[in-house]
């Protein structure tokens, strides 16, 4: 298979995971998302490696994992300090920063 | 052979994408992921990348989705509709800008030379993608990346306790900060005080 397929499966996974984070409310699908998101930049790192022939890619989705994994970690402790103060777990009613 | 296992693959990975964005229920959204994450490591498996495609098993699929899982069962996410009924322009606005985004990324793909590299990719090599290769790029050319990476972690894990720790309001006064933390010499978090009952109801440190 040439690199161009992997490259497009990327792209339309990328594609869904924006147009998830837009229209789901619940934080914690929000979160799951952003994992599609950056599991799509990762399929095109390493789909770039194996056409250059170079395993640089594969360090940068390896980086790209542990910054995922750190990113999950935070942001699923925000939604149980949410949870813990009974506040709704809705970014729609969650609009304080606002103003 | 590879193009089948390519098809099944993507199949797999795009079915368990739309999953997570059109499943109401938060639970089977994290089962719909852990679906496209083992589709994703066996398109990682294609492009000869062995290691990459473990560590996505082990870590991801493993921990990160374990993790996951157990904060749903804990928050309890019931069923979430999409939208509310009155925002379905939203809903078409949201559609139709990933649309444009899946439009300009493929007009960015295939407008490029990419077909120069041939069919296969060109330089692959006996031990590519192996974990004696990564980790010894990993330990010489990007060693600093390396322990960087160490370091976020150590932070993002200190952090996700200190936000998840047991608290009743900022104005508690058993609010404690982490500056906190480091001063009071009399309890050290130590195995000593756990008789105070679980880990969850011991809180932050006494009142004083």
């Amino acid at each position: 298979m040439s690199v161009e397929w992997y490259l497009v499966v990327s792209a339309l996974v990328f594609s869904i995971g924006a147009g998830g984070i837009l229209v789901r409310r619940n934080p914690l699908v929000i979160l799951l998302c952003l994992e599609l998101m950056l599991n799509a930049g990762n399929l095109a790192l390493v789909a770039f490696a194996r056409a250059h022939g170079n395993q640089d890619g594969h360090i940068f989705a390896l980086i790209v994992m542990v910054v995922a994994a750190c990113e999950v970690a935070v942001g699923l402790g925000l939604i149980v300090a949410i949870f813990r103060r009974r506040l709704p777990i809705d970014v729609d009613q969650l609009r304080e920063l606002q103003g | 052979m590879a193009e089948v296992f390519f098809f099944l693959a993507s199949i797999g990975a795009l079915a368990g994408a739309i999953g997570v964005i059109a499943l109401r229920n938060p639970f089977y959204t994290v089962l719909a992921l852990v679906v496209h994450l083992l589709s994703l490591a066996a398109l990682f498996l294609l492009l000869r990348a062995e290691f990459l495609a473990a560590a996505q098993v082990i870590v991801y699929v493993g921990a990160v989705m374990v993790l996951y899982l157990f904060v749903v069962a804990y928050v309890g996410g019931g069923d979430d509709p999409i939208r509310p009924a009155g925002r379905s322009s939203l809903r078409w606005a949201s559609a139709l800008f990933a649309g444009a985004l899946f439009v300009e990324l493929a007009i960015a793909v295939l407008g490029t030379g990419l077909t120069a590299f041939g069919e296969e990719g060109r330089g692959w090599f006996a031990g590519f993608g192996t974990p004696s290769e990564i980790g010894r790029l990993l330990l010489t050319d990007f060693l600093l990346a390396f322990e960087v990476a160490s370091i976020l972690l150590l932070v993002a894990a200190v952090g996700a306790v200190i936000l998840a720790r047991r608290r009743t309001g900022l104005e508690d006064p058993r609010e404690i900060s982490v500056a906190d933390l480091l001063r009071s010499p009399q309890d050290k978090g130590t195995l000593g005080e756990a008789e105070r009952g679980t880990m969850l109801e011991a809180g932050g440190p006494p009142q004083r």
